[in-house]
């Protein structure tokens, strides 16, 4: 029996690895194992207050706590019937602008790049392509510029609450991000140009993509869950339509639609089923880089990145022109037993809270459902289909095609636990 | 002039968020010329190259929580020079310590369908509760600027210059008026170990103990400061018992204030 290991995978955010195994010719199985420790946030969130989820959940990721407090405070507003308003609604959207730019930055630039270019890491590709290295640095210093304004540091901020934020940030303080932010557009339009000359495997599926819908905006937060099939429910039936499952070889779980399957979701999924609401200069630039809806080659998933960063800096440059620190910083609540559903697009994709409260404000019962979780099947099934040509490569070149499909996924493994080494057997 | 050997840089990962390594690749201003002062000799997040041990330092983020790893990180011990940690996880447990006070299999079995796939350790600890540690950089997360002092120090062969005071002395030197007499918000910085520069209360809440407790602290007499504050018993209890949960000051209080209950 032949077996393709990948004991580590490296450049992803947390602790995985993948096995594939052949019986001769034919591919035996596919996993993606997560040995990243568990971490128990779901069951030690009981007993905990509702105003503390954005605090703790944010610790679930250092790559996307925005995400996590974005979700957590839609789940409790949505259980305490709170309206946070249009002001503090386009001071989240600029906070989540800010997280999809220095994410998808660290993704593409630092992580996933030097898989097309043959480099082991972003400093040694810098010793050759200096300039789009130092160009990407740049753009994720922008995007963790807006998050340290209005969040008070980039990882785990400490300014959003439950009903909105502790403070608004002044004005001036936005508005003298603007010079970085315009810089930081330029140098990703830029790049995407750079992007649309790299050189991509022939690979595609005809994924089921599912995204957060949030009316005529490109979506970050919304209360509607769509899908390419004709998905279209309310964020409060999503466990009715989705599955999480275990799976002996993994600590994270697994999810599935009912009755259908694995599904994607994420920056290919929001790009093809939003992508008229994307400015025209951006539709535009990504139409230079050769990149057009649908988009069902998940390796172009690092150019649908850098669509999202220069629609995330034009968007994140307008809301700070028309941003006026006025009004409260927070809708105040009163407390009733509820439950709340909360869904919010993080980086890497849908990301759903649900909590149970009691009359006290505390937690009787949490539910985490993040992005990974819900594209490892589809992680598998990528695998599952490029396996047969990795028969007849060298087994470097096997490890590195697996390892680079695995990264299209910009898999957050430490969020999954709550990813990789990869392992191919032959028999 | 004789070049001396660039100093080897590892970076490990056990249980964590991965925020703490990221504070590293945040350092975008100095992230390239950090790579040419030092080998980045291993740090699986940023490359897929890796340079056998041993190594001059080591960065460790994260708690040991399986059996597994209280092995690994004797073994990183035993190759690394010096050894720091980094962030609250490495340095005191992490949230994840919220199990040393629970039940860890009523645990597994509210987030895992068949729990006995889930091997892990009733405990989450830290490092310095396994191997020797050389410093312990506190936060979750760290700060960026406290870790390139460290990187520094640790490349210059100094001691680090890191603080150790009061979250307090941090409002004071940025001008902050104190949000627990002026707003009367409960807030934990007089127990709270520097680092962060005080942020909470600049953006108007208290300070909810992330960097852990400060030297020579009395967790307990801040109670009735609480109390004034309008804060309640139970809310310090759940804020001692947080990111900081198994730090020794943070977790005797949490415990005294339990028994008086």
């Amino acid at each position: 029996m032949k077996t393709i290991k990948v004991d580590y995978l490296a450049r992803v955010e947390g602790e995985g690895a993948v096995r594939i195994r052949f019986r001769g010719e034919q591919v035996r199985d596919v996993e993606v194992r997560i040995f990243e420790p568990p971490r128990f946030f779901e069951a030690f969130l009981r007993g905990r207050s509702y105003t503390e989820v954005p605090d703790i959940t944010a610790r679930i990721c250092g790559i996307c706590p925005v995400a996590y407090q974005m979700s957590s405070c839609a789940a409790m507003e949505d259980a305490l019937g709170i309206d946070a308003g249009p002001t503090i609604g386009a001071l989240r959207r600029l906070f989540y602008c800010g997280e999809w730019i220095e994410s998808h930055a660290l993704h593409v630039f630092l992580l996933h790049a030097p898989d097309f270019l043959g480099y082991p890491d972003a400093i040694a590709m810098a010793r050759e392509h200096r300039e789009i290295v130092t160009a990407g640095l740049a753009i994720k210093k922008a995007g963790n510029a807006i998050v340290r304004a209005i969040g008070g540091r980039e990882v785990h901020p400490i300014n959003p609450r439950v009903g909105g934020f502790h403070s608004l940030p002044p004005r001036a303080a936005l508005r003298e991000l603007l010079p970085g932010l315009e810089h930081a557009r330029q140098a990703a339009l830029e790049a995407l140009e750079w992007m649309g000359h790299l050189n991509y495997p022939d690979y595609e599926t005809d994924y089921e993509f599912v995204a957060v819908d949030a009316g005529a905006e490109y979506p970050f937060i919304g209360n509607r869950i769509i899908s390419s099939r004709g998905l279209d429910i309310a964020v409060r039936d999503y466990d009715r339509h989705f599955q999480e499952h275990q799976v002996p070889y993994s600590n994270a779980l697994h999810s599935r639609l009912a009755q259908r399957g694995a599904y994607l979701c994420g920056p290919l999924a929001r790009f093809n089923l939003h992508f008229d609401k994307l400015s025209a200069e951006v539709r535009a630039a990504a139409a230079r880089a050769g990149l057009a809806p649908p988009c069902l080659n998940p390796f172009k998933s690092i150019m649908v990145r850098a669509v999202e960063v220069a629609f995330a800096l034009q968007e994140a440059i307008g809301l700070i022109e028309r941003y006026e620190a006025e009004g409260a910083p927070f809708v105040p609540a009163s407390v009733v037993a509820a439950v709340g559903h909360g869904v919010s697009e993080a980086p890497r994709g849908l990301l759903y809270h649900r909590y149970r409260i009691d009359d006290a404000g505390l937690i009787r019962d949490a539910k985490i459902v993040p992005p990974t979780s819900q594209n490892l099947a589809s992680m598998e099934e990528d695998l599952r289909r490029l396996a047969p040509h990795m028969i007849a490569m060298t087994h470097p070149e096997a490890t590195r095609l697996a390892e680079q499909s695995v990264r299209n996924y910009d898999p957050c493994i430490s969020c999954a636990t709550h990813f990789l080494k990869l392992t191919l057997e032959r028999e | 002039m004789a070049r001396t050997r660039r100093v080897r840089l590892a970076v490990w990962k056990f249980a964590s968020c991965d925020g703490c390594q990221l504070s590293l690749l945040d350092c975008e201003d100095q992230l390239l010329t950090l790579a040419q002062e030092v080998q980045i000799a291993k740090f699986l997040e940023a490359t897929s190259a890796e340079v056998k041990g041993p190594y001059d330092l080591s960065l460790v983020e994260g708690s040991i929580t399986t059996a597994a790893d209280a092995e690994r990180i004797r073994e990183v011990r035993r190759q690394s020079r010096a050894l720091v940690t980094i962030g609250a996880c490495a340095t005191a447990g992490g949230i994840q310590a919220l199990r040393n006070f629970g039940n860890v299999p009523e645990f597994i079995s509210a987030v895992y369908a068949t729990p006995a796939y889930i091997s892990t350790l009733s405990t989450s600890t830290a490092i310095a509760d396994h191997v020797p540690v050389d410093f312990e950089l506190r936060g979750c997360p760290i700060d960026k600027g406290q870790l390139l002092e460290v990187l520094a120090a640790f490349i210059n062969g100094r001691k680090p210059a890191i603080a150790a005071h009061s979250v307090c002395v941090e409002c004071k030197r940025r001008g902050t008026v104190c949000v627990m007499v002026a707003k009367k918000a409960p807030c934990l910085g007089p127990i709270t170990h520097a680092g962060c520069g005080a942020i909470c209360p600049a953006y108007g809440r208290g300070c909810y103990g992330c960097y852990g407790p400060a030297d020579t602290v009395n967790a307990l007499s801040l109670v009735n400061a609480w109390s004034a504050a309008g804060g309640s018993r139970a809310q310090m209890h759940r804020v001692l018992r947080s990111f900081n949960a198994n730090a020794g000051e943070f977790r005797a209080a949490a415990e005294a204030l339990h028994e008086d209950d």
